[in-house]
């Protein structure tokens, strides 16, 4: 029968070997997920381009022009009218350049919406500074209103002799319902304003 | 310890011998394994011919997911826990498993995930529809409602899973009989080793998978939800570092029960046994860097293309080494075919056929065009039934005379494999040219030109499946009238199981043998 | 051998005429393809396979020679080697050499797919359940491309299938000519993969990112091609259809398609009989609405809920508006999908059909100022 050091033993091996087991599931569930998204970042897969920076003008390259265009996709379940204002843009690496993305709200109701960006070709990724995205933040439209929404960004100087075109995408999905709070902020603005139009109302008519 | 077993259900619910939990996984994943075939079953007569006739394509689907899981996670894997819990003890001169009451659980739980996962057949909404590799966003935004059930069906397969691996290796590094080194351990016992290591390192990367699933579902989190700031393509990569290395795991111990069978029948040593124990470790560790050969075509850069390209390429070569060892085993030995070898020779051709179109499934250009089509399924077919079916059905004959002291009927046990190998070859060889002529996988209809190859692989499915009930036929002969064998069984064994008596009693290796 | 190399010869010269070769039911190898990168692949493939076919030839050959002369029913005694580091080596250093002579076609194969540069036509295809969207960029011209209405027609008839069964489309792709065309490949829901095996592109549709590959094609033809990757319920009945035409004949098709637009907002400014909405109506609520809400307006209980007594179908005009052109509750919104006319009619038969006999009309023009939210 299994001797008394044996036991030991075996109950030391199924410890560790436990204690391995959990540690590769936290390891899965904690650190796989934002390691994924830093590796995205160096590699530039998937195209994922890196949040806001602070990349200010530095030196313009004017001896190469680097063309950018915009895609603008819906997602399913995404009803807004969304498009760039300019489909493409020539741009000198180094120069700071604003743009826009023309969207809709067509529903009867206040709807958020994220944009989702992604670049091709990887490479340039890295080398794609945004400074000011609507992709930054939720939006959120009343019933058929409608924006001009802002992008900034600097192409790196240091971008690839290689690359001269890159293609940004913006995806625009429905967060209607998982943005309760950014709906109700809406709706808190919109009757602040209307509040604002009655009360202007009311003294042209008390004048 | 002279108790025999106790008596009727409560044996079997409360018994912690590992020989009883053996027989339970076997019995547990032959059932699981007659399901998954009427799975597949559906699917090839739906196939049969273009049109939709049986199934709508909302059921379809389901049945290739279940048909996936049920395989995989019902049929395969416990059959080769239910091999280890019989022989390893039995062949490292061990009273028992380490951990015997965890053992008992590690069982137990499993017809109860199973249960759960086929209720889901019968839910509003249908069961799982989404493939066995459960893609985001289809699985989870777009999932039918019972995509909890298997969630939580896969978390208790995986604790199954995890506890069983612990129980293994506690039993191998810790219960060797005095003199049993590591490298006198017969290679069934080295691989499954690695396999339990592996298994370890993996499932719980499953489990995480799945629990980010589930919080994504229901907890609003954005794991794999782009609109979130999630990823879906980081479902993939986390799934297929999973997947990975799990299908070395369903491979694995077929090698070691391969390597088992061969020299007793050539009666002569294993060729090179140690370059087959560092043949599988290397293969184990290239298990996990090669996943993305998986996503060749989701758009990785260059880089990472080559990368993966180049690792899984060199997987080929501690394939082929073992491929090479078996067949310089067999040289200049003196070969008799009784059933068991018959399915490892049979193993290791259709094996290294599956492992050539694993080659061309590497070169990541070509992968463009076979990606997701037919010439996959051939591929994984052919490692998988060949691999882990026919070694386990080897395995079956060549132990069940030492499990219940009964020999099978040659004869039968010789037409079983004839018609599984014409059915295989039937079913699944076709693939490979519906694939080639651009058939894409897991679509319930076709154009009339892969009408001919579907119409053969249907028949041979057919074939394959009675093969099985017959297989199902001659165990129960043999055990319950099988001619009385012998303990040593086979003439050219070697190996501490066969110096106990058939059938091995209830309680073997009490004190430990004396191993030179 | 020699009838391996006549067969592929033959799939090499059927599949480089203009038109979609006959069908070979009996087809078992891959295509040789139209662009250069799909010959490349080709020839990669064939190369492969016969590296695989030679070693197969030597360990089956040997294995084959043991079954026979080392059988103890020869009377053969079994020897007892067993280890010998320089065979190990032998095959270890091999099968490495070997691959090493593999990897560098494959990779250079590789580089070629990935040089997308100078491409002088973008075009962006999306894919949806259950269809694909292209987009020409720069052309004003976008439009969906769904399985044509006769394959669908014989899903469930007992009729022999045509040789194009769920392989035509309502609206090909066009492309022209000796141009790189760039494809921006995206999806707006699950991942689905947009593949044409004779042009050797594949490439997911993953929602929220764009995946880039590119073709070009010197001869006019017409080519067929399969989504890849499930992507749900009808993921077998998406297919894709490329028409190569002369950059003349495309500059035309750009012509023909834009003129389509306009007569479809033309037409959105007419108004329509009741009879006339629900004939239009019945045959869009096929192509778009049947896949899921069945096409008798039971629906799928659990899944899609059925059009017949629907509280949306039977309760507000705008409300139903709303949904369909808005999508919402897990349904997609067809605004942008469906021209005004259509749009008016589906709503119009929806509200008709089924039992439903609301006997509301509504016209294209409600549509397009609901849309403009007047």
């Amino acid at each position: 029968m299994v001797e008394k050091s044996e036991q030991k033993q075996v109950k030391k091996t199924s410890l560790y070997l436990s204690v391995f087991a959990a540690a590769m599931f936290l390891f899965c569930l904690t650190v796989l997920p934002p390691l994924y998204d830093l590796f995205c970042e160096v590699t530039g897969l998937n195209g994922k381009t890196a949040s806001q920076s602070n990349a200010v003008e530095v030196k313009v390259d004017t001896s190469r022009t680097v063309e950018v265009s915009f895609v603008s996709i819906n997602n399913e379940g995404m009803a807004w009218e969304f498009r760039p204002t300019e489909e493409k843009l020539l741009v000198h690496p180094g120069q700071a350049v604003t743009t826009h993305f023309y969207v809709k709200n067509p529903a009867d109701y206040i709807m958020v919406g994220q944009a989702v960006p992604s670049m091709v070709p990887h490479n340039a990724t890295d080398y794609f500074h945004k400074t000011e995205c609507f992709c930054f933040n939720q939006q959120a439209l009343a019933p058929k209103e409608d924006a001009e929404l802002g992008l900034q960004f600097i192409v790196d100087q240091d971008i690839p002799k290689g690359v001269k075109s890159i293609v940004l995408s913006y995806t625009l999905f429905d967060v209607t319902e998982k943005m309760p709070e950014v709906v109700e902020q809406k709706k808190l603005e919109l009757s602040a304003k209307e509040n604002t139009q009655t009360t202007e109302k009311l003294t042209v008519g008390q004048l | 310890m002279a108790h025999g077993p106790a008596k009727g259900f409560s044996r079997w619910l409360y018994t912690t011998n590992h020989k009883d939990i053996g027989s339970m996984y076997l019995w547990f994943s032959f059932a699981m394994f007659f399901l998954g075939g009427i799975f597949a079953l559906v699917i090839r007569a739906e196939l049969f011919q273009p049109g939709m006739q049986i199934v709508d394509p909302n059921f379809f689907n389901q049945m290739t997911t279940m048909h996936g899981l049920v395989m995989v996670f019902g049929a395969v894997m416990p059959a080769f826990v239910g091999l280890a819990n019989w022989m390893v003890p039995m062949m490292i001169g061990a009273p028992d498993m380490a951990l015997p009451r965890m053992n008992n659980w590690s069982f137990w739980i499993l017809p109860f995930a199973f249960a759960m996962l086929a209720s889901t057949l019968f839910m509003e909404g249908g069961a799982p529809n989404f493939g066995w590799t459960f893609y985001a966003p289809l699985s989870t935004t777009y999932a039918p409602a019972s995509v909890t059930f298997f969630i939580f069906a896969v978390h208790i397969m995986g604790a199954s899973s995890i506890m069983g691996s612990i129980n293994i290796i506690a039993t191998i590094l810790n219960m060797r009989a005095p003199g049993m080194t590591l490298m006198k351990m017969p290679l069934f016992v080295w691989t499954w080793l690695i396999t339990a290591y592996l298994l370890i390192a993996v499932m719980p990367v499953l489990a995480g998978v799945v629990t980010m699933m589930l919080m994504d579902i229901h907890f609003g989190t954005s794991f794999f939800d782009a609109a979130g700031g999630g990823d879906p393509v980081l479902f993939q990569h986390v799934f297929w570092f999973f997947g990975h290395p799990e299908v070395y795991i369903m491979i694995l111990p077929a090698f070691g029960v391969v390597s088992a069978i061969i020299p007793t029948f050539a009666r002569k040593p294993l060729f090179g046994y140690s370059s087959m124990v560092y043949a599988t470790a290397s293969i184990a560790f290239l298990s996990f860097i090669v996943w993305a050969h998986h996503m060749f075509t989701v758009g990785i850069p260059l880089l990472g293309e080559l990368f993966f390209m180049y690792a899984t390429m060199l997987i080929a070569v501690p394939t082929g080494v073992k491929v090479f060892n078996w067949v310089t085993t067999m040289w200049k030995g003196a070969m008799t075919f009784e059933t068991p070898m018959l399915f490892s020779i049979a193993f290791v051709i259709l094996f290294t056929i599956g492992g050539f179109s694993g080659l061309m499934l590497a070169i990541a250009p070509v992968d463009f065009q076979y990606h997701d089509t037919y010439f996959v399924v051939a591929h994984f077919h052919y490692v998988l039934v060949p691999g882990a079916i026919f070694s386990i059905t080897a395995a079956v004959y060549y132990w069940l005379p030492k499990w219940c002291g009964k020999m099978y009927d040659e004869t039968l046990g010789k037409t079983h494999f004839w018609l599984a190998f014409a059915g295989l070859n039937i079913t699944f060889f076709p693939m490979h040219f519906s694939g080639l002529a651009y058939m894409p996988r897991r679509i319930p209809d076709y154009n009339v030109a892969f009408a001919n190859w579907n119409m053969i692989s249907s028949v041979g499915a057919f074939l394959f499946g009675a093969a099985q009930v017959l297989f199902l036929y001659i165990i129960i002969r043999t055990i319950v009238s099988g001619k009385k064998a012998t303990d040593q069984v086979w003439e050219g064994a070697t190996g501490l199981e066969w110096s106990v008596p058939s059938p091995a009693p209830y309680h073997t290796f009490s004190t430990p043998p004396e191993v030179k | 051998m020699l009838s391996i190399f006549k067969r592929s010869l033959a799939l090499l010269l059927a599949a480089s005429l203009p038109v979609a070769a006959e069908i070979d039911p009996w087809q078992y190898n891959l295509t040789e393809g139209v662009t250069s990168v799909s010959q490349n692949v080709y020839g990669l493939h064939m190369f492969i396979f016969y590296i695989c076919c030679i070693i197969g030839v030597i360990v089956f050959g040997a294995m084959f020679v043991s079954m026979y002369l080392h059988r103890k029913s020869r009377g053969v005694e079994a020897s007892q080697f067993h280890e010998s580091v320089k065979l190990e080596l032998v095959w270890t250093i091999v099968p490495a050499l070997i691959l090493i002579g593999m990897a560098f076609p494959a990779t250079k194969s590789l580089m070629e797919i990935y040089d997308t540069d100078n491409a002088e036509l973008d075009i962006i295809v999306t894919g949806h359940q259950w269809k694909w969207q292209y987009e020409y960029r720069g052309e004003g011209v976008s439009f969906f491309s769904n399985l044509s209405q006769k394959s669908k027609d014989q899903i469930y008839s007992a009729d022999a299938k045509s040789d194009d069964y769920l392989l035509d489309v309502d609206n090909p792709l066009v492309i022209p000519t000796g141009t790189k065309v760039r494809f921006l490949v995206t999806a707006a829901d699950v991942i689905h993969s947009w593949w044409v095996p004779e042009l050797a592109v594949k490439r997911d549709a993953i929602p929220g990112y764009i995946n880039e590959a590119w073709t070009k094609v010197d001869e006019p033809g017409h080519f067929v091609g399969q989504c890849a990757e499930l992507c749900g319920k009808d993921h077998g009945f998406m297919p894709i259809e490329v028409k190569v035409v002369s950059p003349e004949e495309f500059e035309s098709w750009l012509g023909e398609k834009r003129a389509e637009a306009a007569a479809i907002a033309e037409a959105a400014k007419q108004t329509f009989t009741i009879d006339q909405l629900l004939e239009e109506g019945k045959v869009v609520y096929d192509t778009y609405c049947a896949a899921c809400h069945q096409a008798n307006g039971q629906g799928v209980p659990g899944a899609f809920p059925a059009i017949a007594g629907s509280p949306i179908a039977m309760g507000d005009v705008g409300l139903h508006m709303d949904r369909v052109l808005n999508g919402g509750v897990g349904m997609p919104p067809f605004g942008e999908q469906l021209t005004p006319v259509q749009s008016a009619a589906v709503i119009t038969y929806q509200r008709n059909a089924f039992g439903n006999n609301m006997g509301d009309i509504v016209q294209p023009v409600d549509v397009v100022q609901y849309q403009q939210g007047q």
